[in-house]
């Protein structure tokens, strides 16, 4: 680890040799201006293409003013980050970058969470003066994503989001010079393309070029129609990082203050994604011990490893991708629609009203969601289990089009019979979080006996991938965990290969989990707020006095009542699911 | 890995695979794989594209990156008798674009596309050190020089006897 010296602005630091300028300066408190630049330091994830040159900063004794993002530190090196040689040439990339954007600020669904927007501002732009054509791009919408690559800047994080850490592989660079874009192959659109609806594109773009399909207006227009029952559910990593978007510090917990909020937009019922979470639990852990029953029984036939499935991004991966694996995951659903399937009818039953009646919004950190709940086999008779699926970013663009004032709110609970959940759901919202919860209740059901301590911290972390063993009272349970989709890839072909050896194995797409979705307040590349936001799920699990699904009593209640048991006739009707293979076939003449 | 929907037959398809054995299915070697199958084919349909994708491990976005890149590659069939019309500086000058223009108007083609019968494509060329004989028009390897807007339609209709 050789020490260099040099001189940023007049001030000598010490760094190890090979820092970034970018990096030297930021750890003295200079902050050189970025664009493109991305770099999720928890997650080991970086974008550096330097294209856009608005890092430049002058390096005394190089012609050229110098990219700070990829120059490394040399021994000796003078560093001027903003005198007005530098200054006039990041104005004028700038204004170079924006005689090529639409101006439509005003209205864009990026205004005010824009890099953008925000560097021209920093910048102090007051004029464009390099006028000529402008792009001119077809939109393109998507169940869940839309591309309007008119305000592309091609800063390449949506590529290398989608092919290097999501391996999904849907975006690339196309075309050349003034007729450049991101698109997909052959520039069909997203839904004819083997998109997830993954989001992370959405979560890395610094300009409005890809944005999330809105249903604000859609939920407005549900809550004021008289004959509807519009009722909502929240998911768990929703209520770690809304706070985010009212000025509050990332990993603020705001249950009370989201139900709240909730209930005073005008929703009939304010219930909880997570009590589906525990539902969730119980039909899949029923699955889990049935497969390795029948495994240590000697049964040949039996599919392990089986693979968690409620990440409709996860589905969506191995529907496209892994076509010849699909008897392999889970038949349970997801929560959301596992919550959507019972409103529906067991909530719809007991208010005595008709399914079309009942419009059930889901609150998610997700875009994916939204795809998920238009799929045909959620729906009956046409008529979805889930009506709207809402991202946080958009449930707080509701909130403030109320005029509610989310800090002033009280604490407020949900609504039962649908509200109440154990600690065991709400760290669904983490990678590592559903199989821990799953572990709960397994480990209490295969033994028999009664678990003291309800805390693996061998399942949790942000390790891309990790592989545990929990001893269920002598058998040892091996787990696989991976977030990321390139990690879930690699998952896969061990499984392939019949290298894997796993018991049981969890997806999430999205790096972090859920707390790091799509949907989610954004992060402009600072992943301290996602490990923010996975300490605050673990701290409500803490909190929760009951922290194992089965021992929720509104879930016991929903058995008797209604289910029987896990798994029974019903359950399978309205809680599991089937997949479908989504690849293309090959067709030789 | 996702299988493909191709409408190529099978003897062309084994051919395409060769090419990308040659070159170890490296996803490094994607451009020569493309310069072959070009060759093969006379373009690269998008039928071409994924399987060249798939025999690479690569994904099919960025094979039509690295295609639309390169003006070499195209995704349209060439011409029967492919018209290229240079647009150097002696024949600019000497009215090159008028000529062009007349053979836009006769074929009903835009630069780089083909007539939908097969037969013409049209695209412009830097100089190919005729100047003497400018404005220059080449059909195939066939040079034509001192081509006059008036002269176009007799080349056109040299080729659809």
């Amino acid at each position: 680890m050789e020490m260099i010296k040099v001189t940023i602005d007049n001030k000598v630091i010490e760094v190890e040799k090979g820092t970034s300028i970018l990096d030297a300066a930021h750890s003295v408190g200079i902050n050189i201006p970025t664009l493109c630049y991305l770099h999720l330091h928890d997650l080991n994830i970086t974008n550096k293409p330097a294209g856009c040159r608005v890092c430049v900063v002058e390096v005394k004794g190089r012609r050229n003013l110098a990219p700070a993002c990829v120059t490394e530190c040399t021994p000796g090196m003078e560093v001027n980050t903003h005198n007005i040689r530098v200054l006039n040439s990041r104005k004028t990339v700038l204004e170079l970058i924006l005689s090529d954007h639409p101006t439509d600020c005003l209205i864009c669904p990026k205004s005010g969470s824009c890099d953008l927007q925000t560097l021209a501002q920093e910048m102090g732009i007051r004029q464009i003066r390099y006028q000529g054509e402008q792009s001119k791009y077809r939109e393109d919408t998507s169940p869940a994503i839309i591309r309007d690559v008119d305000k592309c800047i091609m800063c390449r994080r949506c590529e290398m989001m989608c092919n290097d850490v999501q391996t999904v592989g849907v975006l690339s660079a196309v075309n050349r010079g003034f007729m450049a874009v991101v698109a997909p192959a052959f520039e069909r659109n997203l839904d004819h393309s083997e998109c997830t609806y993954c989001g992370q594109c959405v979560a890395v773009c610094p300009t409005g070029a890809l944005t999330e399909v809105d249903h604000t207006n859609n939920v407005i227009r549900a809550l004021a129609d008289p004959s509807k029952t519009v009722i909502v559910q929240t998911a768990p990593a929703v209520r770690a990082a809304l706070g985010e978007e009212f000025g509050m510090e990332a990993g603020t917990l705001v249950t009370g203050k989201m139900a709240a909020a909730l209930r005073r937009l005008g929703f009939d019922y304010v219930f909880d994604t997570d009590f589906a979470a525990d539902l969730t639990i119980m039909e899949e852990g029923t699955e889990l011990l049935d497969r390795i029953a029948r495994h240590l029984g000697g049964d040949k036939t039996v599919k392990l490893p089986i693979l968690t499935s409620c990440c409709p991004g996860w589905v969506n991966f191995f529907e496209h991708q892994f076509p010849d694996m699909i008897d392999i995951p889970s038949t349970a659903r997801s929560p959301q629609q596992m919550f959507g399937s019972i409103a529906k009818t067991y909530f719809a039953e007991k208010l005595g009203i008709k399914r079309e009646n009942m419009v059930v919004v889901s609150i998610m950190p997700c875009l994916a969601k939204k795809y998920e709940c238009s799929r045909d086999e959620f729906k009956v008779d046409g008529n979805p289990d889930v009506d709207f699926a809402v991202s946080t970013r958009e449930l707080a663009h509701l909130i403030k089009q109320a005029n509610i004032d989310f800090n002033g709110l009280p604490d407020e609970d949900f609504d039962q019979p649908l509200g109440e959940s154990t600690g065991a759901s709400i760290i669904f919202g983490a990678t590592g979080g559903v199989i821990e919860a799953a572990t709960r209740t397994a480990y209490e059901v295969f033994t028999g006996k009664k678990l003291e301590k309800v805390d693996f911290e061998q399942l949790r972390g942000m390790e891309w991938i990790r592989r545990a063993e929990v001893d269920f009272d002598g058998t040892p349970i091996k787990i696989g965990i991976a977030h990321g989709l390139g990690n879930a890839r690699k998952l896969l072909e061990e499984i392939r290969d019949g290298k894997a050896d796993f018991h049981a194995i969890e997806i999430m797409a999205c790096p972090g989990g859920c707390i790091g979705g799509g949907g989610q307040p954004l992060h402009h590349g600072d992943s301290s707020i996602l490990k923010a936001r996975t300490a605050a799920i673990y701290r409500e699990d803490v909190g929760k006095p009951i922290r194992k699904s089965h021992e929720n009593p509104f879930i016991q209640k929903l058995y008797e009542e209604f289910l029987g048991k896990p798994c029974s006739h019903k359950s399978h009707h309205l809680l599991h699911t089937h997949y479908f293979d989504r690849s293309n076939p090959v067709e030789i003449e | 890995m996702a299988s493909i929907n191709i409408k190529l037959n099978q003897e062309k398809l084994s051919q395409l695979q060769d090419i990308c054995k040659e070159f170890n299915n490296e996803k490094g070697e994607l451009i020569n794989v493309l310069h072959k199958a070009q060759h093969l084919f006379g373009y690269l349909p998008a039928e071409v594209q994924e399987v060249i994708a798939h025999e690479l491990k690569t994904s099919a976005a960025h094979v039509y990156g690295v295609v639309t890149f390169y003006s070499f590659f195209t995704m349209t069939p060439k011409g029967e008798h492919p018209i290229s019309i240079c647009m150097g500086t002696a024949c600019y000058v000497r009215g090159a674009e008028k000529v062009l223009d007349e053979f836009k108007r006769i074929l009903k083609v835009k630069v780089g596309e083909t007539t939908p019968d097969g037969k013409f494509s049209l695209s412009c060329l830097r100089c190919v050190g005729a100047c003497g004989l400018a404005p220059v028009v080449m059909v195939g390897e066939k040079v034509f020089g001192r081509v006059s807007p008036d002269g176009v339609k007799d080349i056109v209709e040299e080729y659809t006897k």
